[in-house]
């Protein structure tokens, strides 16, 4: 069979598992396609947020991030786990509590403010939509890397299959396929996974074997890494950072806009109890901690392998490495996946000093151009794209065909689990908050539904324009979406549950303010809307204020909304009686009942 | 109805204790250990590197997971000396 029948056959028949369970579990009532119902299991709610929250970004670059950054990428991982710590205690618990369907929902009735309301609506959109661009053409490039279709094609594909599911089962049939989702990305992440921990370090165990012994070498994985990646003038692996301050706000970001996300929060709503939301972001934590645990191992194997793969006597040495470093492969002998790659234009080999073996190492270092010239090296000749650590990882180490066609698998359910997520999100705030809420109060569940199931299917179309036209700041998703949902959807929040006296004016100032200041500041570096050329500083770290990149700004800007918001609120009067018996009701968990429409 | 609301009052203020809490542990582990306080533990040695790099890329979300569901434990014990639990 080949390989090409091999992905067919895992691809089709994980597709045939999402819509068999979409005809299961199709949704008859706004609470079915809104919050399932609002009768999932806890550990089901945790696999599906799993799902949900292990974007293509996750699953995909992830890896290829850590591999290539070291140390100061595990802001990534403490950021996008350590935000689950807030989720739990700080928001999860009382917003089931409150039971309303969508996240604006709570801050319109809370700060009695349709202002705060559509404030909200546009955050969440704005959000929202940034982050599933990455979704659409992240499916795209695992659709036509394994399907030998066109990138085109394969973003209509994706169109296709979250169209049949999210649009018929709203989140009861998302919440289910997610649970299948999640099976299926965490299996073909692990498998491959544990063949090259076996491989190079003789443990099974991915998050062991990374900092157990190198086989071949008998030296510790990480020292070997450090030693061979210092020989061709990259910095070490593990070396700490200089910026801490940098390091720490941007993890901060991370982990307040992880808890600020609203296709996140929305999850928490479909379970029974409130007891059952802190459980259940346990365990999706749990869920998502085996990927997030797996991923440092992926990426310092990866990385190890890659430079072993163009250096082959480096991998036994224990030290003087020259002799191994003046020798690399010959092109013509170059392994079969880096053929199969250069066709993507992923992996790009340039014969700089016309030797015909490849040179791979960091020429943009300056203390290393001396050591380069004296091996007679005459620029790096192989550029390797980070996103192709993951999917490349499996023939790298030479498995079956089975590993890829499951690979193959698992990148397009992450990307699909977290589009139909995002899409849900989407939809429900404009058929819900916006239609329902602010423009047509007296619309039927009948007729909500059908705005419901419309505003899906245009999602889906806007998103797959998007994916197909992917604008200047796809590749901004990160600052974009985390800097909103970090410096105004967290705050807001948190207030409205923590502080009984916050008022309406508290709310829209301390929001906008947020709001502001990041925009702000990320355009300053990144160009006004993105447009290329615009920056009003060049974005290097010498131009941040204080070395602060825009990536981290989002702390910042939660820290203004909050105190914007308790002066404002200060100095203006105190919310309605009822308002402040709402907000004493939410604390305690007696009397949550189902989540209801009103 | 006082009864109540001082019980109330109560309930709330040990849920606060316990986020304080959890919420010092979730900064150490993270932000301590893994970033700022990084070189005072770059002598104890961990397969390879040093334990702030290993708090840094496993232990804190091994941590992460511990405070959750230790949160949950406390609050559904709470929830139910209180009385005020579903």
């Amino acid at each position: 069979m080949s390989q090409f029948a091999i992905n067919i056959l895992f691809v089709g028949a994980s597709f045939a598992l999402y819509i068999g369970i979409a005809i299961w579990a199709r949704a008859g009532s706004t609470k079915e396609f809104y919050v399932a119902g609002g009768g999932v299991h806890p550990v089901a709610n945790g696999m599906a947020t799993a799902a949900d929250w292990m974007s293509a970004a996750s699953f995909i670059s992830m890896a290829g991030l850590l591999a290539s950054k070291g140390y100061f990428a595990s802001s990534f991982l403490m950021g996008w786990t350590g935000g689950y710590v807030l989720l739990a205690m700080l928001l999860a618990p009382y917003l089931r509590k409150f039971g309303k369907f969508t996240v604006p929902d709570f801050i319109g009735d809370r700060f009695y403010s349709s202002t705060a309301r559509t404030l909200a609506v546009i955050c969440l959109i704005v959000a929202s939509v940034t982050y599933v661009i990455g979704q659409m053409s992240g499916a795209g490039v695992a659709f036509s890397r394994f399907l030998e279709v066109s990138n085109d094609a394969g973003i209509w594909i994706a169109a296709l299959i979250v169209f049949l599911y999210a649009v018929f089962g709203g989140m009861k049939g998302i919440t289910y396929t997610q649970v299948a989702q999640y099976v299926v990305l965490i299996i073909a992440y692990t498998i491959p996974a544990i063949f090259i921990a076996m491989q190079l370090t003789g443990n099974p165990i991915p998050m062991f074997g990374m900092f157990g012994t190198h086989v071949e070498s008998g030296v510790p994985l990480l020292e070997k890494l450090n030693t061979v990646v210092t020989e061709l003038g990259f910095s070490s692996y593990t070396a700490d950072v200089d910026n801490k301050l940098n390091m720490v706000l941007f993890t901060l970001s991370l982990m307040f806009g992880t808890a600020g996300l609203p296709h996140v929060i929305i999850r928490f709503f479909t379970v029974p109890k409130v007891a059952d939301a802190r459980w259940s972001a346990g365990w999706a934590l749990i869920f998502i901690a085996l990927l997030y645990l797996t991923a440092p191992a992926v990426a310092s194997m990866a990385r190890l392998n890659l430079i072993t793969t163009v250096y082959p006597e480096a991998a036994a040495k224990q030290e003087s490495y020259e002799q191994a470093m003046q020798n690399p492969i010959l092109f013509s002998e170059r392994p079969e996946w880096m053929k199969t790659w250069e066709e993507t234009g992923l992996i790009k080999y340039e014969d700089k000093n016309n030797d015909g073996r490849i040179q791979f190492y960091n020429d943009k270092n300056a203390d290393f151009n001396n050591t380069a010239e004296a091996r007679g090296w005459n620029g790096n000749e192989l550029n390797v794209n980070n996103d192709i650590l993951v999917l490349a990882n499996p023939e790298i180490a030479q498995l079956p065909g089975w590993v890829i066609g499951l690979i193959a698998a698992g990148g397009i359910a992450a990307a699909l689990s977290t589009a139909a997520g995002l899409l849900l999100a989407i939809s429900a705030a404009i058929s819900h908050d916006l239609i329902k809420k602010t423009i047509n109060p007296n619309i039927t569940e009948k007729g909500e539904m059908l705005a419901a199931r419309i505003s899906m299917a245009a999602a889906i179309l806007v998103a797959t324009w998007l994916g197909l036209n992917p604008p200047g700041f796809a590749a901004q998703t990160v600052a974009l979406a985390f800097g909103i949902a970090a410096a105004s959807i967290f705050p807001v929040l948190m207030m409205g549950i923590f502080s009984v006296t916050m008022n309406n004016k508290g709310a829209v100032a301390g929001m906008l303010a947020g709001l502001i200041t990041t925009l702000v500041y990320i355009f300053t570096y990144k160009g006004w809307l993105f447009i290329p050329g615009t920056n009003t500083l060049p974005d290097t770290a010498e131009h941040w204020i204080l070395g602060i990149s825009p990536l981290s700004f989002g702390a910042i800007g939660a820290l203004i909304n909050f105190a914007t918001a308790f002066i404002v609120s200060g100095a203006t009067e105190k919310p309605p009686a009822e308002i402040q018996e709402m907000v004493e009701s939410v604390r305690f968990p007696k009397g949550a009942g189902e989540a209801v429409d009103h | 109805m006082a009864d109540s609301k001082s019980n109330a009052a109560e309930y709330w203020s040990a849920n606060l204790r316990l986020i304080f809490g959890s919420l010092i542990v979730w900064a150490l582990v993270s932000y301590g250990f893994a970033i700022l306080l990084r070189p005072l533990l770059a002598g104890i040695p961990v397969g390879g590197t040093d334990l702030g790099f290993w708090f840094a890329q496993q232990g804190s979300i091994i941590s992460f997971i511990g405070i959750i569901f230790h949160y949950a434990w406390k609050m559904n014990k709470l929830d139910e000396k209180f009385g005020l639990g579903e």
